[in-house]
C-alpha cells in the first residue's frame, strides 16, 4: 500500500449526499477479475451517455457533459469533496478500488459509511470527516476558484486551503500509524517477518513433511 | 480445567506447549483442535488473535485473481510459493473440454488462474492435466493435505480436509492475498465443538446421511462460531471418503472446520499419496500424527451425542440443508414447526420447492440427477452409486442424470473398473470433472422448476440454477432415484423398474 503523509492535489466537488457503492462502480464490473482498471468506469452511469460494459473503451463513449469529473478544469483531481454518507450501500472493495484507480487518494465528506470508510485505509484512501459548514465552505471555494487546490497535512491531522485557512479532522491513531507507514494488513503481519521465518525454521527440524515442496 | 483459560496465554506457554507437543508429552489434556492449533501459532497479538501458520495453500480460480493482482500492485512476492498449489475447477466445463471454454467470463478466470500461476511459482493442475479435478477431492488424493496440518482455501467447503486431522479453513480473498504473501492468517480461536455419533455404522447410511442427520438436529447455525470434532465408532468406522463427506458438511452446520482425528484407516489412506512423506519421514510423521486425537480429559465448549441407530438415509426436502427427513419419513406439515419463524421459514420453502406438506419424501418425483460435487464425488462415492445402477435404466420421466467424477484421477480410476460403463450403460451421461451443476456456474445446470436428486451440499434456492430444486442425498439415494424416477429407500433396493 503506498503510504500517505502530505498531499497537495487538485480537488473536484461531488455535491450529493448519499453516494452509493453502485453509483461508485456499478455492479456489472463486478466479473473482472482485477483490482486494478476501474477508473475509466467510476461513477459509470453519471460520467457517460450510454450504459457501460466490462471492457468497453472509455475514450469513445459519449460523455454527460454537466457532470463534474467530465470539466476540463476538474481533470487530474486527487481529492473528492462529497456530500454525507458517502460510500454507502455494499461492502463491494471495488469502490475504493475504482476511486483509486481513476487517481483519488483522499475524500473529504461531512460522513461516511462504516464499511467503505474502513475499505478506504485498506487502499491508501484517507477519509477525512469534516463538519457539513466546512465542507460547504470548501465546495463553494472550489467552485468559484478555478485550479483549487488543497493540502492534506496527515501527521498534523490538517486541511490546508489555498488562503491557509486550517481544518483539523479526527482520525484514529493505529490507522494513522498503517497510512503514514504504508501499513496494510499484510504489511503489519510481515513487520514480524523474522518470527515467522525462525517458527518455519523450528517447525521444519521438526516436522519436516509439512514442508515438502509440491511446486515440483 | 475449562476450555476458555487456555485461550489467553502469552506466546512463551504457546512456544512451551507446542515443544511438549512435539514429543508427544501432553502437561494437560487437550482437544484434537487445540494441539493442531498450537502447533502453528507463530505469535499472539494484543487483541487475543493469533498469527496461524498456514501450511498448505489451495487455489483455484474464482476467488484468487484479485489476491494476485493485490501481490503485483504492491511489489510483493509469495512466502512460499512450494506450499500453494492451484487448479481450477467451478467454471470447466464437462464435456468437450478440448475445445475451450465458450463462457468468456469463465474462460478469463481460468486463463488468469493459469497465468498467476506461471508468473508467482505456483504449481497448478490446469485444466488439460490429468490430476484437476475440485480441489478438495485433488488436496486428499494427492497427499497434498496431511494429518495435522493447517490447509486454507478461498472456498468455504475446505472444511473437508478436516477429515484427515487437519485443521482445515475457507477464506476471503483477502485473506487468500494475506497467506501467499506471509504464509499466515490473522485469527481468533473459534470455541471447540464435539458430536459423538456411537454404534455401529448402519446399512445403507453413508457420510452423507449423517451429516445430514446432525444438521437436521443441530440446525445450520448449530456450529457457529465452533470448530466440530466428529468423533464416535460410527465417525471411526466410516472411510476416509465418508469422512471427507461428513466434514465437508460442517460448514453447513455453520462451522468454521470440521475434524475427524487420526486413526489407522487415516494413516492406510495417506500412504503412498503422491506429495506424503516417505521412508524415514514417513514414519516419523505416523508417531507425531498418532498424537492427533482429543485427551480423554479434553474440555469442550458444547458437546452432542446421537445413536447411529437412529439415522437412515436423508432426503432434504426444503431450501437449506437442515430441512431434511429420513427417507421413510414424510415432509414436515406446518403445524409441526416450533415457532412462527420457522413456520413461515418451511412455508417459504415448500412453495419454493414446489411440495405439499406431509408428502411422504418416496413420492416425490424427480426430472434430473446429479452424482458429483467436493460432497460425494470420489471413487468410493461412485462405486456405491454404480452398485445401485448396474444392470437398470435410468426412468424414462428423468431427463438428464449426470456422473461428473472429481478429479480426473477419480475418472480414470472409474474407468479403470469399468464403472462408466455401467452408467453410461443406464443412461447416465459420464463427465469430466469439475463443480459442474453444484453451483452451476458452468454450463451445467437446472432448468427453472427442475427438481434433482443431488449429492451436492446446498440446496438454497437457485443454487442448481434459477428456479431449480434441490434434495441433497447421498450417491446411492441419487442413483436409485435415477432408476425408480422418485425416491427410494437404498435398504430395499432391488431396482425397482
Ligand atoms: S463442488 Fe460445489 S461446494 Fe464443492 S467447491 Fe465446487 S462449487 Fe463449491
Amino acid at each position: 500500500m503506498e503510504a500517505f503523509t502530505t498531499l497537495d492535489g487538485l480537488v473536484v466537488p461531488l455535491d450529493r449526499a448519499n453516494v452509493d457503492t453502485d453509483a461508485i462502480i456499478p455492479k456489472q464490473f463486478l466479473k473482472s477479475i482485477k483490482r486494478t482498471g476501474y477508473g475509466p468506469y467510476l461513477f459509470d452511469e453519471w460520467r457517460y451517455a450510454d450504459r457501460g460494459e466490462p471492457g468497453m473503451d472509455c475514450s469513445k463513449r459519449p460523455l454527460r457533459e454537466d457532470f463534474v469529473l467530465n470539466q476540463e478544469r476538474y481533470k487530474g483531481a486527487s481529492i473528492l469533496l462529497a456530500g454525507e454518507n458517502f460510500g454507502c450501500g455494499s461492502s463491494r472493495e471495488h469502490a475504493p478500488w475504482a476511486l483509486l484507480d481513476y487517481g483519488f487518494r483522499c475524500i473529504i465528506a461531512p460522513s461516511f459509511a462504516d464499511i467503505f470508510y474502513n475499505n478506504c485505509f485498506k487502499n491508501g484512501i484517507l477519509p477525512i470527516v469534516l463538519d457539513a459548514d466546512a465542507v460547504r465552505r470548501l465546495m463553494d471555494e472550489c467552485e468559484s476558484t478555478p485550479g483549487y487546490r488543497l493540502r492534506i497535512d496527515l501527521p498534523e491531522q490538517l486541511v490546508i486551503t489555498p488562503s491557509g485557512e486550517t481544518f483539523h479532522f479526527e482520525i484514529d491513531d493505529f490507522r494513522k500509524h498503517c497510512l503514514i507507514h504504508g501499513l496494510d494488513d499484510i504489511a503489519l503481519t510481515l513487520e514480524h517477518a523474522d518470527e515467522i521465518r525462525a517458527y518455519e525454521k523450528e517447525q521444519r527440524a521438526r516436522m519436516p513433511w509439512l514442508f515438502i515442496d509440491v511446486s515440483g | 480445567m475449562p476450555s476458555e483459560m487456555r485461550y489467553t496465554r502469552p506466546l512463551s506457554v504457546h512456544a512451551f506447549m507446542r515443544a511438549y507437543l512435539c514429543r508427544g508429552v501432553n502437561y494437560m489434556a487437550l482437544t484434537l483442535f487445540d494441539k493442531v492449533w498450537l502447533q502453528h501459532v507463530v505469535r499472539e497479538n494484543d487483541d487475543g488473535s493469533v498469527l496461524l501458520y498456514i501450511d498448505r495453500h489451495l487455489v483455484h480460480e474464482v476467488t484468487s485473481p484479485q489476491a494476485f493482482e493485490g501481490l503485483r500492485l504492491a511489489g510483493r512476492k509469495p512466502w512460499r510459493p512450494s506450499a500453494a498449489i492451484a487448479t481450477p475447477d467451478h467454471n470447466v466445463p464437462t464435456i468437450e473440454r478440448e475445445k475451450g471454454i465458450a463462457d468468456p467470463v469463465s474462460r478469463v478466470q481460468v486463463e488468469a488462474l493459469d497465468k498467476n500461476c506461471r508468473e508467482f511459482g505456483i504449481a497448478e493442475f490446469g485444466m488439460h492435466d490429468p490430476r484437476q479435478g475440485i480441489v478438495h477431492v485433488v488436496g486428499p488424493e494427492q497427499g497434498l493435505t496431511l494429518p495435522g496440518m493447517t490447509v486454507v482455501c478461498g472456498d468455504s467447503h475446505t472444511s473437508t480436509h478436516g477429515a484427515l486431522g487437519a485443521i482445515a479453513m475457507g477464506i476471503g480473498t483477502s485473506e487468500v492475498e494475506h497467506v501467499l504473501a506471509t504464509q499466515c492468517l490473522i485469527m481468533k480461536k473459534p470455541k471447540c465443538m464435539r458430536i459423538r455419533v456411537e454404534g455401529p455404522l448402519p446399512r445403507g447410511v453413508t457420510g452423507k446421511d449423517i451429516a445430514l442427520f446432525i444438521i437436521g438436529r443441530i440446525g445450520t447455525a448449530g456450529g457457529t462460531g465452533h470448530a466440530i470434532e466428529f468423533d464416535g465408532d460410527t465417525v471411526h468406522a466410516l472411510s476416509m471418503e465418508g469422512r471427507m463427506s461428513l466434514c465437508n458438511m460442517a460448514i453447513e452446520a455453520g462451522a468454521r472446520c470440521g475434524m475427524v482425528s487420526v486413526d489407522q484407516t487415516t494413516i492406510d489412506y495417506v500412504r503412498g499419496k503422491p506429495f506424503a512423506p516417505k521412508g524415514e519421514m514417513w514414519e516419523q510423521a505416523v508417531t507425531a500424527w498418532r498424537a492427533l486425537h482429543s485427551d480423554d480429559a479434553a474440555v469442550f465448549d458444547r458437546e452432542w451425542v446421537f445413536y447411529s441407530e437412529e439415522i437412515e438415509p436423508q432426503v432434504t426436502w426444503g431450501t437449506s440443508p437442515e430441512m431434511v427427513a429420513p427417507v421413510t419419513g414424510r415432509v414436515p406439515l406446518i403445524s409441526e414447526a416450533r415457532d412462527a419463524v420457522q413456520a413461515d421459514s418451511w412455508r417459504r420453502a415448500l412453495d419454493y420447492m414446489a411440495l405439499k406438506e406431509g408428502t411422504p419424501i418416496r413420492e416425490i418425483a424427480i426430472d434430473k440427477v446429479f452424482i458429483g460435487s467436493c460432497t460425494n464425488a470420489r471413487i468410493e462415492d461412485l462405486r456405491s452409486a454404480a452398485e445401485i445402477v448396474r444392470g437398470h435404466r435410468v426412468a424414462s420421466t428423468v431427463k438428464q442424470a449426470l456422473v461428473v467424477p472429481g478429479s480426473g484421477l477419480v475418472k480414470q480410476q472409474a474407468e479403470q473398473e469399468g464403472l462408466d460403463r455401467i452408467f453410461v450403460e443406464a443412461g447416465f451421461e459420464w463427465r469430466d470433472p469439475g463443480c459442474s451443476m453444484c453451483l452451476a456456474m458452468n454450463a451445467d445446470r437446472l432448468e427453472p422448476g427442475e427438481r434433482c436428486a443431488s449429492t451436492s451440499n446446498r440446496n438454497f434456492e437457485g443454487r442448481q440454477g434459477m428456479g431449480g430444486r434441490t434434495h441433497l442425498v447421498s450417491p446411492a439415494m441419487a442413483a436409485a432415484a435415477a432408476i425408480a424416477g422418485h425416491f427410494v429407500d437404498v435398504r430395499d433396493w432391488q431396482g425397482e423398474a
